[in-house]
């Protein structure tokens, strides 16, 4: 980095800059929709308590809030660094060394979209959750972007680049892209590699494959379509039951407007005619009916919701070594990951997906947020889709296909009667749980017959757990798959494992088995083989870590 | 390249680390617990004082003697068992735990941060705790019940070591 330290003396120090002040106009606007009940409970109701006076000055005080932040709130992008100032009466400087940026994110929502408004989140390695990251909401589009191709792809600064970006020399290269962490990186020392950041493959050491590279459509000079939207996939919408969010949400706003306008919901006449008509007819037909209709509710506001998050999804690959996930119909989000950092991938398939043959892709890597949900931490790579086409962007994006579809190990027979032992436990607990009720406490007794369901689907359920189970290593990858009501097979590059955990409680231990776990600065920080044969433990965490366990290893007494 | 590993023929048991922890860790995890019982005692006296002694005043008695008897005589005894460390220049393995038991290994080459700490308790019986931290949430790798001058070595064995190797993937 020596020609760019050169460089950064001869230029002038950036300069400061500012959120973009249209911001101010964004914050009022959603603070007045926030508040629309009431408004409208003092505006047509004519109410006459303290309640709206209260929520009027609680809009005084967020716009002041607003106000205060962008007048405090100053970024700026020096050759080595991204600086934030903000905090009015705490003053906060947040200090990014910029070879540590490994995402950026860009969201707008609607309003923010109206006025040319994007709120830019910058991820570093830092793994720890309560971490918000560098945020800086809002800039003007065009200045997000501006940021983004500076941050990532440092290497070759864009044709827009305004005069923030004129301290940055062109100097660097594509390897002076590859920050000074860069030559200690495990990808590249491991394999003996020399460590070129910002070239065309992106992640050291795995190639990218030729299916893919043939499959994929040339957008222009620097980007690479990977994967795009299909409007079929729309029928998975339905299966991936967002809408029970959505359901939740609508609740809280229609009982607010309740609330705040004195209406009864007996008073509105659809509801009314349903209330009647539940009333007339028999129990199991009403409960028949108000199940088909919350059923239908729910598949519909899914789907609203599929479309609403993913129309337009494209993923493409840059030639400066990024991934890229645009997507949204109203909020648009667009996320863009450094490919060498994505230390593996995650195929998801949630129970209701799975039986309609969909499953979504979501990356492990550094700097994505995975506390808060795949899709709101920007790490998803690929929405509800068809399974085939998941396993060929999976296989593109982290480089080895074939590790991406190959047969797993079984768990063998212990992980298989501790998966039973363990429904069956759980079910007869409950069940003698309502059974005691009904003797002590005078409950009825369908409730105790109802447990008794239990049983056949903690059977199923079993059977299911432990046909996921799955594990396998093949040339530097690790490979394990769980779960049943959300199956999920990861694939871990050992690069990335910085440690191993083998757990046995007692009862494992009994049953000569350990849960393997490979700890990861990527995504959860943990994956984990459940209730493999302790001898498999021992070859697999020496296989994970070739060579350094060596001293620990013993030949294992014949049984 | 890897492949070897996971192809051996010859099945493989991780064995458990050299070094034992300090003695001194018995009598400690014993005080430990037992300040423990102390406070469920406790409650049962408050539990007494507020109402007439009964059956089920001398139940809880009894049960709470017999588990805290039970529980300060074995686990300590069991957890030194267990308990065990052991660093190469290439990895920290450890192991803990007692009914259950977790074995963990951090590569040096991935190491972030080497702390010591020593609680009030532990000072009483010349203890230190090592924790090894890694860049992942779940990786810190600790050493409970150390003899003070054992820690002060490998922290700055470790320290040397890390300084010789790069890369923390992250």
């Amino acid at each position: 980095m020596t020609s760019t330290d050169s460089a950064a003396s001869v230029a002038e120090e950036p300069a400061w800059c500012r959120l973009s002040p249209l911001m101010l106009a964004v914050h009022p606007v959603q603070e007045v929709i926030r508040l629309l009940p009431v408004l409208v409970g003092v505006l047509f109701i004519g109410r006459n308590d303290n309640g709206p006076l209260w929520s009027l000055i609680g809009l005084g005080v967020a716009v002041g809030l607003g106000l205060v932040r962008w007048l405090t709130t100053t970024y700026r992008v020096t050759p080595d660094q991204v600086l934030v100032r903000r905090g009015l009466l705490r003053r906060q400087v947040l200090t990014v060394p910029r070879d540590r940026v490994r995402t950026v994110d860009l969201t707008s929502h609607i309003l923010q979209r109206v006025l040319g408004l994007s709120r830019v989140v910058i991820g570093t390695g830092r793994s720890d959750r309560g971490d918000q990251g560098v945020t800086l909401d809002a800039l003007s589009t065009a200045e997000a972007s501006r940021l983004r191709e500076e941050l990532l792809h440092r290497g070759r600064p864009s044709v827009e680049a305004g005069s923030v970006l004129e301290g940055v020399p062109e100097a660097g290269g594509p390897v002076g892209g590859a920050p000074v962490a860069g030559v200690a990186e495990a990808g590249g020392s491991k394999k003996g590699a020399p460590t070129v950041g910002g070239s065309q493959s992106g992640v050291p050491g795995r190639g990218l494959s030729a299916a893919g590279a043939r499959e994929a459509v040339r957008l222009d000079g620097d980007e690479v379509e990977v994967a795009a939207l299909d409007p079929a996939w729309i029928r998975f919408g339905p299966f991936t039951l967002a809408g029970l969010a959505t359901i939740g949400v609508l609740a809280g706003a229609m009982g607010q407007v309740f609330n705040e306008t004195r209406l009864n919901p007996r008073d509105i006449g659809a509801l009314r005619a349903v209330y009647d008509q539940l009333n007339a007819v028999a129990v199991p037909l009403a409960v028949l009916e108000v199940t088909l209709g919350a059923v239908a509710l729910v598949a519909l506001l899914s789907t609203i919701g599929y479309v609403l998050a993913f129309w337009n999804f494209r993923l493409t690959r840059h030639r400066e070594g990024t991934l890229h996930v645009t997507r949204g119909l109203l909020t648009t989000r667009s996320t863009t990951i450094e490919h060498r950092r994505v230390a593996g991938v995650e195929i998801s398939e949630p129970l209701l997906l799975r039986l309609v043959r969909g499953a979504r892709l979501i990356a492990i890597a550094t700097g994505l947020r995975v506390g808060r949900g795949a899709e709101r931490g920007g790490s998803l790579l690929l929405p509800p889709s068809p399974v085939a086409e998941v396993q060929r962007v999976a296989g593109e994006v982290y480089g080895e296909p074939s590790v991406v579809t190959c047969a797993l190990k079984p768990h063998g027979p212990a992980a298989r009667r501790r998966r039973y032992t363990r429904a069956l436990a759980a079910a007869a607990l409950v069940t003698a749980a309502f059974l005691l009720l009904w003797r002590l406490a005078g409950w009825p007794a369908w409730t105790w017959e109802a447990a008794l369901a239990l049983f056949p689907i903690g059977l199923l359920l079993a059977a299911d757990r432990y046909r996921s189970l799955g594990h396998n290593l093949l040339g530097g990858n690790l490979v394990v798959r769980q779960g049943s009501l959300v199956r999920r097979r990861h694939v871990l590059s050992t690069d990335g494992v910085i440690g191993l955990i083998v757990h046995e409680s007692f009862f494992q231990r009994r049953a000569g088995v350990a849960t393997f776990t490979a700890t990861t600065a990527a995504g959860k920080q943990h994956y984990e083989a459940v209730d493999i044969e302790a001898g498999e433990a021992a070859s697999l965490a020496d296989a994970t870590l070739p060579g350094l366990l060596t001293p620990f290893l013993e030949p294992r007494p014949p049984a | 390249m890897q492949d070897s590993g996971s192809a051996a023929p010859v099945a493989v048991l991780l064995r458990p680390p050299a070094n034992l922890v300090s003695r001194k860790a018995i009598p400690f995890w014993t005080v430990r617990a037992g300040l423990g019982w102390v406070v469920v005692t406790a409650l049962q006296i408050v539990w007494l004082v507020r109402d007439e002694l009964n059956a089920a005043h001398v139940a809880g008695f009894v049960a709470t003697a017999v588990l805290a008897a039970a529980h300060l005589t074995v686990m300590p005894r069991w957890r030194f068992r267990v308990h065990r460390w052991e660093a190469t220049p290439e990895v920290v393995y450890t192991q803990s735990g007692w009914f259950n038991r977790e074995r963990r290994i951090a590569p040096v080459s991935r190491i972030q941060t080497v702390d010591t700490q020593r609680g009030p308790l532990e000072q009483l019986f010349g203890l230190t705790n090592v924790t090894v931290t890694t860049a992942s949430a779940r990786g810190p790798v600790h050493i409970h019940g150390l003899e003070s001058a054992d820690a002060q070595r490998l922290v700055a064995e470790l320290t040397a070591n890390t300084q010789a190797v790069g890369g923390d993937a992250t």
